[in-house]
């Protein structure tokens, strides 16, 4: 059996928003980090059925591209969490707010 | 040898500049020796120049040198170039003769002034500027030595700066000639646009051949009249000549009697035929002239400070000179001026050594019986006095009063009331001056005197006493023998004068004016006791205290310009009008401050931020 296309997307959907909720909740920079990744994943997902519903292989062309942009992101994004903590003694994403005004 | 004339202003220029530059390092005695020694090399070849112009005069008695081009844009053609004829020859002679002697005295006057290098820096460059302002063959370059003049009395008035006051009066002097100057610039822009040239001469002939008839003569002439008035300290610019007197006593001699404050009737004499064309401009030439002579020697009548006697003395007789220049007696104004050259420069160098003596005392009523104390200096100050009285007969003064006087009744532009206010002005300068005579060296002395003068004061005294003496034999009415060397001298500038008047009634009162005007001081001094009860009745002491300030003027010139001014600057110091474009500047400001608030540093709001926005954005874009 074939799975419709509008339940990839309504399940991206659904990814997308959990993912945004991650990052808007969580105060450790790790688990945001892992969120992120989350809205990254929903949104090559969502590429993936788009392509698939219109028969073209550019969906998947494009989640090539996400996901070499989320390793990247990753790399660069743990090595920011290291240098946080290295200053901070702490992971909370809200501390390293010296950066204001 | 004509060519060597650029080197008579070129001299004290370069004494400025070596005194300039290396003046702080030299001794009082190089100084000393640069400062009079530029000045009296300008001298000896000024006297070279005058031999070589009386025994082998020039093509029409002008000789011109052109140094370089200057400005060259469109119809302006502005060189620098000297013009040396008959007038300016006159000038040049009084200006480095005199010059001379007065930096001479200098070097002891100013002996031992901490800035003794700095005042003959300033002198020589005064000197430079002034040989420019006569020299010059155009309007502009005369404009340059005429600012030139203007800064240095500016500079020499407050020489000792530390003195606020001395300060106030520099400035004084400085804005209220620059009205003066502003109203000469426009005059000089109306006569270019007008005829296109700024060669003096040449816009001399276009006038006489363009503007005849029209009324742009009267314009020009009265607006470079306004010039003369405020440089030579007339009615009703005359308000800064006695604060003037602020500055050193030969700076006095120099620039506030012999020379600058003389360019006013230089420039009217230089540009006559301009004048020639506006018989209104004379008329007014020649009232204002009488009017400040009065006003003038009424005011010297009540001074105490000897030097202010002497500053509205200087006004007054530059009065004379202007009532001759307005009846168009030219050569009578050039002869008063250099017989008031002559004794003026001898009264205030005699004044100077005064107040040496009496260690900077220059109140008359504290003075008294320097005849006996200063024999020397006595002598030749009552000759600079009987000169500056016109003492008949005798003195330079007489012989140049008197051309004046007999030249103002028939003219066109003068009359019988003008001929009446000079001699009234007769007799009160013979009252003032000796009233100050009387009082600095009569009686008894009060205190003790400094040491005596040297040579270096002596010498120039007596040069000048003997010059206020024998001066005026160069020219002498027709029944005293009708001598006119000087009219002759000057017979290639002005057209000769015809309608002179000689009647025995205008020689006897020309004589009787200034000897009642002696034998009147003398009664009042001595029945001063009598004098001073009188003097503090109301009236009197009313009358007396207008006089003594000049009557009035800087009071409603203060009333009437000066506190509107300040006032008017105290609004506009909050900067009224730019007021607009800094609120935009402040709004801008704040909003920044506003934007500034939502940077906090936590991501997590900035996330929040940008999830609203799409939110926003995308609801947008489905709902519209």
């Amino acid at each position: 059996m074939t799975v419709p296309a509008e339940h990839a997307l309504v399940l991206a959907a659904i990814l997308f928003s959990i993912g945004l909720a991650g990052v808007l909740a969580r105060r450790n920079i790790i688990f945001m980090l892992m969120s992120i990744e989350i809205m990254l994943n929903s949104a090559g997902l969502a590429f993936i059925a788009a392509g698939y519903k219109n028969g073209q292989a550019d969906g998947q062309v494009m989640f090539i591209f996400i996901l070499a942009m989320a390793a990247a992101e990753v790399a660069v994004g743990l090595s920011l969490a290291l240098r946080v903590y290295g200053s901070f003694k702490s992971l909370d994403a809200d501390a390293a707010s010296s950066m204001r005004g | 040898m004509y060519e060597l004339l650029w080197l008579v202003p070129a001299i004290p220029f370069a004494g400025f500049l070596v005194l300039a530059v290396l003046g702080r390092g030299l001794s009082e005695k190089a100084v000393a020796t640069i400062g009079a020694g530029s000045v009296g090399l300008s001298a000896a070849l000024t006297i070279y120049l005058g031999s070589l112009y009386l025994s082998n005069p020039p093509a029409d008695g002008v000789f011109t040198q052109t140094l370089w081009q200057w400005i060259y844009a469109g119809g302006l053609n502005a060189s620098i170039a000297l013009r040396l004829d008959a007038l300016s020859l006159l000038m040049v002679f009084v200006i480095t003769g005199i010059g001379f002697l007065i930096h001479l005295y200098s070097t002891a006057y100013m002996s031992g002034d901490e800035s003794f290098s700095r005042f003959f820096a300033y002198m020589n460059l005064f000197t430079g500027s002034m040989l420019v302002l006569v020299l010059s063959d155009n309007l502009l370059f005369l404009y340059l030595g005429w600012e030139g003049v203007g800064l240095c009395s500016y500079l020499l008035i407050g020489f000792w700066y530390k003195e606020p006051y001395n300060g106030y009066a520099a400035r004084k002097a400085f804005i209220v000639t620059r009205i003066g100057d502003t109203l000469f610039a426009i005059g000089l822009l109306v006569l270019f646009t007008g005829l296109g040239t700024i060669e003096i001469q040449e816009l001399m002939i276009r006038a006489s051949s363009e503007w005849a008839g029209s009324s742009l003569p009267v314009l020009a002439a009265a607006l470079l009249l306004g010039g003369a008035l405020g440089k030579s300290a007339q009615l009703p610019l005359q308000t800064w000549l006695p604060d003037a007197m602020a500055g050193p006593t030969p700076v006095s001699a120099l620039i506030h009697a012999a020379t600058m404050v003389t360019a006013g009737v230089y420039l009217i004499a230089r540009t006559h035929a301009l004048f020639e064309l506006a018989p209104a401009v004379m008329v007014l030439v020649a009232a204002i002239g009488a009017a400040t002579l009065l006003l003038g020697s009424l005011s010297a009548l009540v001074q105490k400070d000897i030097k202010r006697v002497l500053a509205y003395s200087t006004i007054s007789q530059i009065g004379y000179m202007f009532l001759a220049l307005g009846v168009g007696a030219w050569h009578a104004a050039m002869f008063h001026f250099m017989t008031h050259a002559f004794f003026k420069a001898l009264l205030f160098l005699g004044a100077g050594a005064v107040i040496l003596a009496m260690h900077h005392e220059q109140d008359m009523f504290k003075m008294g019986g320097l005849r006996k104390e200063m024999p020397f200096v006595f002598w030749t100050f009552l000759a600079g006095a009987a000169s500056l009285s016109a003492l008949p007969f005798v003195t330079a003064g007489y012989y140049s009063k008197d051309l004046v006087l007999s030249l103002v009744w028939p003219s066109p532009f003068g009359g019988g009331v003008l001929w009446a206010c000079g001699l009234a002005g007769a007799f009160l300068t013979a009252l003032y001056t000796f009233r100050m005579v009387f009082l600095t060296f009569f009686g008894e002395s009060q205190r003790g005197i400094g040491p005596k003068p040297g040579i270096a004061i002596t010498l120039p005294l007596l040069v000048l006493a003997i010059l206020s003496i024998a001066g005026g034999f160069v020219e002498t009415p027709g029944f005293l023998g009708g001598v006119d060397l000087f009219a002759s001298f000057l017979s290639s500038v002005f057209a000769r004068e015809v309608f002179q008047l000689e009647t025995s009634g205008v020689i006897f009162a020309g004589v009787a004016a200034p000897l009642a005007g002696i034998a009147a001081a003398w009664l009042l001094y001595s029945r001063r006791e009598a004098l001073r009860g009188f003097v503090q009745k109301p009236l009197a002491a009313a009358v007396s205290s207008l006089w003594f300030s000049g009557w009035g003027f800087d009071r409603v010139y203060d009333f009437l310009i000066v506190r509107p001014f300040l006032a008017l600057t105290a609004v506009l110091k909050g900067e009224p009008i730019d007021s607009p474009v800094n609120w935009l500047a402040k709004a801008s400001e704040g909003l920044n401050l506003l934007l500034v608030k939502t940077q906090t540093g936590k991501v997590r709001l900035y996330a929040a931020g940008i999830t609203i926005g799409a939110v926003l954005a995308l609801s947008a874009a489905v709902l519209l």
